[in-house]
């Protein structure tokens, strides 16, 4: 594998996440995520459709007229969508259903679109599958990341196994309810670009005021 | 009368599509920096949303639900499988009407939207106005009331975002905080306080 298809590759995993930093892709990231299971079921879903996008897109992209490449690529990404809408019925009916309609929102997803837009119009069909394999993994990281924080504190299970023994089962564990709700979602992605940020410093954004102390600078 | 006013209140403030159900997300967060865009932005999603809503009903009802073709002479073909190909073509193409329309009688409000009003297309909130209009089986009366109300639900969330963030650029935040992590914090307070209206039972 030569060094820039693995940048690709890679990038979108930390450096360049589709979540935390290009700020994509939010609405499921944060509606789905309850439990562990419909986001596993998620994450399957965007990867594929974004790979399979990217790949289609770039394989044609020589012969899409430029004045009506949008109306091309939603085409393309709504059908790819229903595909992946009419096997998820058929194979996991229960969580397809818990999904409601957020299976079918992949189609605006922002993650989708703006790939095929700013990278497979311009790239070869190999780099844009490995670009669309590596902006679905990177938003699957987070959303795995949020699914299992989520669920672990707010029902002190995964996958719907106990993990930890509520004090309703005479247990220690006392279930954080607001972990269940739609805000906690939020603040955990919040914290976790405060994290990120402060590990990869680059990605600070800059305040637009700058705040002085009135006793001088040296007080910092 | 009274079942329309209640589904109105309950699209502005219980379900509220972007506190409740975080759609339009992406949107919401990149265009609240300021109150004015935040508020044309709005306008926009109301105007669109109250017209895909009713049209997309139309759609399924006469074209894409099982039965639905009875008029044409078949009445056992079942179309909904192509649902979302149908909605989102049916967004894309109202939302370049609007744009045409606006551009020719209200230019002023044209130039107001200015990039927004094709934004509005991929945001989720539209499209997801439409297939909850469809998942909850509204009629068509239902929908224009739907469409109105969730769309202004969606308004006055990014309005009121866009005000908390112009003030909060005097205020100190650590630096990893800086920005987007803040926006996100303040959205999860924001939707704590959406949630009170969840206990109304109308």
């Amino acid at each position: 594998m030569t060094a820039t298809s693995k940048t690709v590759l890679i990038d979108p995993l930390v450096d360049n996440n589709p979540i935390t930093l290009q700020m994509l892709g939010i609405c499921s990231a944060l509606a789905v995520t309850t439990s562990l299971m419909p986001t596993l079921l998620m994450c399957l879903a965007l990867t594929s459709v974004c790979v399979l996008s990217n790949t289609a897109v770039s394989s044609i992209r020589h012969y899409i007229p430029n004045n009506i490449r949008l109306i091309v690529q939603m085409t393309i990404i709504a059908s790819l969508v229903i595909i992946v809408d009419q096997l998820m019925r058929a194979f996991a009916y229960e969580t397809s259903k818990q999904l409601s309609v957020f299976v079918g929102l992949i189609i605006t997803n922002c993650i989708v679109l703006g790939r095929a837009e700013s990278f497979a119009m311009h790239n070869g069909v190999r780099l844009s599958f490995l670009d669309g394999l590596g902006n679905g993994l990177g938003y699957s990281v987070i959303l795995i990341f949020i699914a299992v924080s989520r669920e672990l504190l707010g029902a002190g299970s995964l996958l719907g196994v106990q993990i930890l023994p509520l004090t309703k089962d005479s247990g220690w564990y006392e279930p954080n309810g607001m972990m269940l709700l739609p805000p906690s979602a939020f603040f955990i992605i919040g914290l976790m670009i405060w994290g990120i940020r402060t590990w990869k410093t680059a990605q600070v954004e800059q305040p637009e005021f700058e705040i002085h102390n009135a006793v001088g600078s040296e007080a910092r | 009368m009274d079942s329309y006013v209640n589904l109105f209140i309950k699209a502005v403030f219980v379900e509220n599509l972007a506190l409740a159900f975080f759609l339009g997300m992406c949107t919401f967060l990149a265009v609240s920096k300021k109150v004015e865009t935040a508020a044309g932005l709005g306008l926009a999603v109301i105007a669109v949303q109250t017209v895909t809503v009713p049209v997309n009903n139309l759609v399924f009802q006469y074209a894409l639900r099982p039965g639905a073709l009875a008029w044409a002479g078949l009445p056992e073909v079942d179309l909904s499988f192509l649902g979302l190909v149908s909605y989102i073509g049916v967004i894309a193409a109202l939302v370049q009407i609007l744009e045409m329309t606006l551009d020719k009688f209200f230019p002023k409000l044209y130039n107001a939207l200015g990039i927004f009003l094709p934004l509005i297309t991929v945001n989720c909130a539209i499209l997801g106005g439409s297939l909850f209009m469809v998942e909850r089986n509204y009629g068509f009366t239902e929908s224009v009331v739907y469409g109105l109300g969730s769309g202004t639900g969606w308004a006055l969330a990014i309005v009121a975002l866009a005000g908390i963030r112009e003030k909060l650029k005097y205020s100190d935040i650590p630096a990893g905080l800086q920005g987007l992590g803040i926006t996100f914090i303040i959205v999860g307070l924001m939707s704590l306080g959406f949630m009170g209206f969840a206990g109304i039972r109308l």
